[in-house]
């Protein structure tokens, strides 16, 4: 382990190296010396949780020895998922994001629990007034309670988020994994459709889509955005898919007479679906706004449904004079696509053996 | 289906002695950017039942890929089986389709690996792997399957199999994942167990408590083991009958006894004499000159022409059959008796082949 982290320590090394040019005369030997001394200290503070690659082989010794004591059979098995698990409870980066997370899923589904103001309860003479008591964040150009509006709001972001998620990993997820498993001509085909698909820019082709619909539900929106979503995490499957398909153990599998859908399903998908839930978290921030981006322009939720796209639609005329009115909803947006993206990416670091 | 298939077949497998598994003049190559590699030519062996068969060589030899063959897992393309007969029960498995095929890879004949690291999914508990073939094959209940896989690894012999059932396979030794490996291939009692070099990836000690594991779990039953190695040691033991392969082809084939005491072939001759013994302390190991055949180029002739200390002209011009030394053995050298007479069974000879075995036991 300390040797992995020297090579990210060296921009530290030069000015490290220069401090000590001026005060002493052997520069490079101190200087290597500082740096050596500083990557052996690093470890113990990032990797403060046992590495278990290191922890498993103490129980193997207690194997070769055939000892047939029970007593090492205290410790709770552990898989590739329950490991990540372990990793990531202690850490602040995923731990805050899925905080934050967990409370926006429960604004989305008691949106009341927080405000008793009718987000749809709008009077004109209200328009654009600053906080006062009981509607601590205004009112916007129509009058409508702002607060309100963004916390009902939630809802229509994260169903849609969550929507094409699942959508596009279910689609992708199968298509890469066919098109990876079984190779050759099926492949080919699946390969140039994902193509296909991957040349069509996700707004673009969801605003082309959306046009042709009177009425824009939730489902309509969602179904956009799976059609020309899921191409990332197919890609990504296939890949994965290939890498594990060879594998000694499928090999078995096939060699002790299993048929090809449980070699797909039990032996490869499972071993192979690390990457794609990690991509699958980072692209729900990313169909969020896309969500947003549409509703904003106008062609994505119809007005009458809350949600925050179509609210910063509505603000941008105010932007000057009362920008409070756009960066509430356009706040929560962030936040709501941060965190994902924080999750999303401590979710890569646990479950990706190389970032160990 | 496959116990109609019983019925039919006049000889009963069940019976010892009887040839379960016959491979018939096997040719397998790999067509590769470089030229057509020849992996297999022509290999022909039978598999009785209760006995355990050797196939010795070094790497490249064919060895596994004749195995491969046999499981039906050769890697397709680039390789392709291109003549020859795999019969099992009297019927051909290469012609068979994959469904009945699949009712016989694991139920009758099975298959141990080399690596059993990778050969275990890592996501999955040991019990669960072992479990999976009578899930799969009989349909037993999980909980039951569980039941049963304690017992397979109680039965090969790993400590505290009760509460290890749910451990990972990355939470056992090399050892340990080899007897699990075992487990999983002796699950459902095959009549024909393909070992492709089970005890490779493992350390000396762990090899010997492997191989008396295999002689433990066979001695009393009917299943035919092949055993595919290239330690000479691994096998002296536990095979009833070696055969030695170079090239692709089976160049000799005989009890293992004989093999040790009087090889009848140049190239077995040479493995015996690598052997490092005890009594030559200090000496220089022997070696075979040069280096196995290129698969794309095998040389005309008998292919070990190249490197063969007796080697005359009508080697380099005449492909040697497998010429019968008597009804347990063959050997495909010109000069067999050349190479026997030399080997005669006198007191000095009986002796070293006494060290090899010795060697190899410890």
């Amino acid at each position: 382990m300390p040797d992995r982290s020297a090579p990210s320590d060296s921009p530290d090394a030069p000015s490290n190296s220069q401090a000590s040019q001026k005060s002493q005369t052997s520069e490079t030997r101190s200087g290597q010396g500082v740096t050596t001394q500083q990557s052996g200290i690093r470890p113990t503070g990032d990797f403060a949780t046992p590495i278990l690659p290191a922890a498993a082989p103490a129980r193997d010794i207690r194997d070769t020895s055939d000892a047939g004591d029970i007593s090492g059979s205290t410790g709770k098995p552990r898989s590739l998922f329950t490991d990540a698990l372990y990793d990531l409870r202690r850490k602040p980066l995923f731990i805050i994001p899925l905080a934050v997370i967990l409370f926006l899923a429960i604004v989305a589904i008691f949106p009341s629990l927080f405000t008793s103001v009718d987000p749809r309860f709008c009077q004109l003479s209200d328009a654009a007034k600053g906080p006062i008591k009981g509607h601590i964040f205004g009112f916007d150009r129509q009058g409508c309670d702002t607060f309100s509006r963004t916390v009902h709001g939630t809802r229509a972001s994260l169903e849609v988020g969550l929507l094409v998620t699942v959508g596009a990993v279910l689609l992708g997820a199968a298509v890469g994994a066919l098109a990876g498993f079984y190779g050759g001509l099926v492949d080919s085909v699946l390969s140039r459709v994902t193509d296909v698909f991957f040349a069509l820019p996700l707004l673009l082709g969801a605003i082309v889509f959306l046009s042709n619909f009177q009425k824009r539900t939730v489902f309509v929106v969602a179904f956009a955005l799976i059609v020309l979503g899921w191409t990332q995490i197919a890609r990504i499957m296939r890949g994965s898919v290939i890498g594990v398909k060879d594998a000694d153990y499928v090999l078995a599998a096939r060699a002790l007479g299993a048929k090809d859908s449980r070699l797909l399903f039990r032996h490869v998908l499972p071993n192979a679906i690390a990457p794609v839930i990690v991509v699958a978290t980072i692209s729900l921030g990313i169909f969020i706004v896309a969500e947003a981006t549409l509703s904003y322009l106008g062609i994505g939720l119809p007005p009458t449904t809350v949600s925050w796209g179509g609210d910063i639609n509505n603000a941008t005329a105010a932007l000057r004079t009362t920008p409070r009115i756009l960066l509430i909803p356009a706040g929560a947006l962030s936040i709501t696509v941060l965190s994902f993206i924080l999750l999303g990416e401590a979710v890569r670091e646990a479950l990706d053996p190389r970032l160990r | 289906m496959t116990t109609s298939v019983r019925i039919d077949t006049p000889r009963d497998p069940s019976q010892p002695g009887h040839a379960l598994l016959e491979v018939e003049n096997l040719h397998v190559e790999f067509r590769t950017r470089d030229g057509v590699a020849k992996a297999v030519n022509g290999v022909s062996y039978e598999l009785r039942a209760g006995k355990t068969l050797a196939i010795l060589g070094e790497s490249g030899s064919g060895k596994s890929v004749s195995a491969q063959a046999v499981m039906g897992i050769l890697d397709s393309p680039p390789g392709f089986i291109t003549e020859g007969q795999i019969r099992f029960d009297g019927r051909d498995l290469l012609t068979m389709p994959e469904k009945e095929l699949r009712q016989i890879r694991g139920e009758r004949i099975s298959m141990v690996f080399q690596d059993a690291l990778s050969a275990l999914n890592p996501v999955y508990t040991v019990g669960w792997q072992i479990a999976e073939m009578f899930r799969v094959h009989r349909g037993t209940s999980r909980k039951d399957g569980m039941i049963k896989a304690a017992e397979l690894m109680d039965r090969v012999q790993i400590p505290a199999a009760k509460s290890r059932v749910k451990d990972y396979p990355h939470e056992f030794s090399g050892g340990m994942r080899q007897r699990i490996m075992v487990a999983i291939a002796i699950a459902l009692d095959p009549d024909v167990l393909i070992a492709d070099e089970p005890t490779t990836a493992l350390d000396v000690t762990v090899q010997a408590q492997i191989m008396a594991l295999f002689a433990d779990l066979l001695r009393d039953s009917n299943t035919g083991l092949i055993l595919i190695t290239h330690d000479l040691g691994v096998v002296a033991d536990v095979a009833d009958e070696i055969a030695v392969m170079y090239a692709g082809r089976i160049v000799e084939h005989a009890p293992v006894a004989d093999i040790y005491a009087r090889p009848a072939h140049p190239y077995t001759q040479g493995l015996l004499a690598s052997i490092p013994r005890v009594d030559r302390k200090g000496q220089n190991l022997y070696a075979i000159n040069g280096l196995p055949p290129t698969l794309t180029r095998i040389p005309k002739g008998c292919s070990f022409n190249p490197r063969c200390d007796r080697v005359q002209d009508n080697c380099r011009v005449d492909e040697p059959p497998l010429f019968d030394i008597d009804s347990t053995r063959a050997s495909a050298c010109h000069y067999w008796e050349d190479v026997l007479a030399e080997t005669a069974p006198s007191a000095s000879s009986a002796q070293s082949a006494g060290t090899v075995q010795g060697d190899s036991r410890g």
